[in-house]
């Protein structure tokens, strides 16, 4: 079949994200009930979870979730890890049948911690390094595909409708303190399970509704920075592009949002002096990650979502509260049908990021 | 008839709206897409959270919906009534070309984009509380009333009538809405303009059981600001 890259469609979706900001675990049911109202929004050919606090007990570990064609590139795979990991346990992911899920490649999930020899001698930081294995993996091993690389989470996903997707990985037995979900409807490429959101680098999560028109511009100025887009997915290089303003450049999320989704030029020119200093900066410095075209996404990442909608707000989302939860959907219906007397519900305006994090947690990111 | 929906996908509950004749309730609406569609008599009471395209192509039927609708509410609606106890997604009234909208409280971005008019056909959106950016987006004809119930500032934000050229757009505001694009003027709204907007202010007051004095110091009137304002927008011609 041709994969990513290889062939053009010319799509809808739907998200959704839930975090307790008490940091209580709860089971991931609630995020499969909700994406399962805004079916009409996906076509069956990709849905997928990212689930946060869900392996306290190797909370220390990177988890990576990787697909394999076959056992003989598992083998080559777990050759690689073993010559640069410590692998402290590894097992199949398990799944339950599903008879809408069908094709289904090999699905392993390994808890690894850099070989310290090795990541001396690299002279990388940890996250560095396990990045840059994620990297080579996908990049030279063919038929091997890390799709969820970060520590004391996890992302599940594949070819299917969502609520089937996560059923297929039972992810009502995950209990995690913040999950977001997608609904695939694609576009541009065809459906194949590393295609299906969420896209994932470390503990970064990416699950986004919409097409964006700056993809080429953003995949140029992503990838002199060690980035390999090896998809042609729009969601892919957004992904990289959060990692790198975040973890590389040290940016605040607040700052992120104000990059890819920055104010018109005739917008800042209506702030207060004051601020309008840091945003032309923004702009300026970080002109080739400003994203164009229509996009809401949900952002994940250690302690913490953010939801953002392109400038124009040219997709829908809706956020609410409940308690110490928060609620986000492309429709409050998949927010009611968890939650039906949700209070504070509102739309927020196209550019405004909604940055959710953990009590307590510092805001250094 | 009353229809419970809760356990109804939007092909069911729409092909049992379509059996029925006459004034119909449906309870637990949640996402249900298309309720409504096309209809041309009888009134719809929905309860709960109706999905997108509420009221597409509505030709002569009340809707009334007591909860938030979602996008798309009344697109290329014809005739008829939605009245939504609650707020509207983004894209409110979109392509309408007649029939009324009143929304309780807030509307989201693009609210009566591409309305038009034609003789006796002339939509109506009202909007009790704010709209979001792009109000009246390619504006060609019609009315939208924003009446900023509740609102601290500007019932507006960004865009506002950008690429309009028809219809007219009277926001209660007392402060003059800036950044408007230059095809757009604004000016203090006259006695004709309040005589216009004063049977839909009356028809808001009944339907959702809120007093309003209307005086026309206190509104604005958005409108093309000249008879061919994009002659030279993408061309010397």
């Amino acid at each position: 079949m041709l994969k990513e890259g290889s062939v053009r469609i010319p799509s809808g979706c739907a998200i959704s994200g839930i975090i307790d900001t008490s940091g209580a675990r709860f089971s991931g049911e609630a995020i499969i009930k909700s994406i399962s109202v805004m079916r009409e929004r996906s076509n069956g050919l990709g849905g997928g979870f990212a689930a946060y606090g869900i392996y306290p007990e190797y909370k220390d570990y990177y988890a990576l979730h990787i697909f394999f064609d076959s056992s003989a590139v598992r083998k080559a795979c777990e050759e690689f890890l073993e010559r640069h990991f410590d692998i402290i346990n590894l097992s199949k992911i398990p799944t339950h049948t599903v008879k809408e899920i069908t094709d289904a490649p090999r699905i392993w999930r390994y808890f690894v911690t850099p070989l310290p020899t090795k990541l001396a001698a690299s002279g990388l930081c940890e996250r560095e390094f396990t990045s840059k294995c994620v990297f080579r993996i996908n990049t030279q091993i063919t038929g091997a595909y890390v799709f969820s690389s970060g520590k004391n989470m996890g992302v599940f996903k594949g070819v299917g409708y969502p609520e089937d997707i996560g059923r297929y990985f039972g992810l009502q037995n995950y209990f995690g303190y913040a999950f977001t979900a997608h609904g695939r409807y694609p576009t541009n490429t065809p459906g194949w399970w590393g295609g299906a959101h969420p896209f994932a680098l470390l503990d970064y999560t990416v699950v986004h509704n919409g097409e964006i028109s700056s993809y080429d511009a953003n995949r140029r100025a992503i990838e002199p920075y060690g980035y390999t887009c090896t998809l042609q997915t729009d969601t892919e290089v957004i992904t990289y592009i959060i990692d790198y303003l975040h973890r590389k450049k040290g940016l605040l999320m607040e700052e992120i949002a104000s990059v890819i989704a920055a104010p018109f030029w005739e917008t800042i020119a209506r702030f207060n002096t004051s601020v309008q200093e840091k945003y032309e900066y923004l702009r300026t410095v970080f002109a080739g990650q400003l994203i164009t075209g229509p996009f809401s996404i949900i952002a994940g990442f250690e302690g913490g979502l953010m939801a953002l909608n392109d400038r124009l707000k040219l997709r829908s989302m809706v956020v609410a509260e409940k308690g110490t939860k928060t609620y986000i959907a492309s429709e409050e219906a998949a927010i009611r049908m968890v939650e039906p007397d949700v209070e504070n519900v509102f739309a927020p305006d196209g550019g405004e990021p909604i940055i959710v994090r953990l009590r307590g947690e510092a805001h250094g990111n | 008839m009353k229809i419970d929906a809760a356990n109804l996908d939007f092909e069911q509950l729409n092909k049992a709206l379509k059996n029925v004749q006459g004034d119909s309730i449906v309870d637990n609406c949640l996402g249900q897409r298309f309720i409504g569609v096309k209809r041309n008599s009888g009134k719809l009471t929905l309860n709960g959270t109706p999905g997108n395209a509420l009221g597409a192509y509505l030709d002569g039927a009340v809707i009334e919906v007591f909860g938030n609708a979602q996008d798309a509410v009344g697109d290329t609606m014809n005739d008829g009534k939605i009245i939504i106890h609650g707020s509207a997604g983004d894209a409110l009234g979109l392509a309408m070309r007649g029939g009324e909208i009143y929304v309780k409280e807030n509307a989201g971005y693009r609210a009566g984009i591409h309305m038009k008019e034609y003789q006796e056909k002339k939509p109506v959106i009202v909007i009790g509380g704010s709209a979001g950016s792009f109000l009246g987006e390619y504006m060609a004809g019609g009315l939208i009333i924003v009446l900023g119930l509740g609102a601290t500032k500007l019932p507006l934000k960004n865009f506002t009538g950008t690429g309009m050229h028809g219809g007219k757009m009277i926001v209660r505001t007392k402060q003059l809405p800036e950044g408007l694009p230059p095809q757009v003027s604004a000016a203090k709204a006259s006695m004709a303009d309040l005589q216009e907007i004063l049977p839909y202010l009356t028809q808001f007051s009944a339907l959702f059981t809120i007093s309003l004095t209307p005086k026309k110091e206190d509104f604005f009137v958005l409108k093309p600001n000249a008879k061919n304002p994009y002659t030279k927008l993408y061309t010397e011609n």
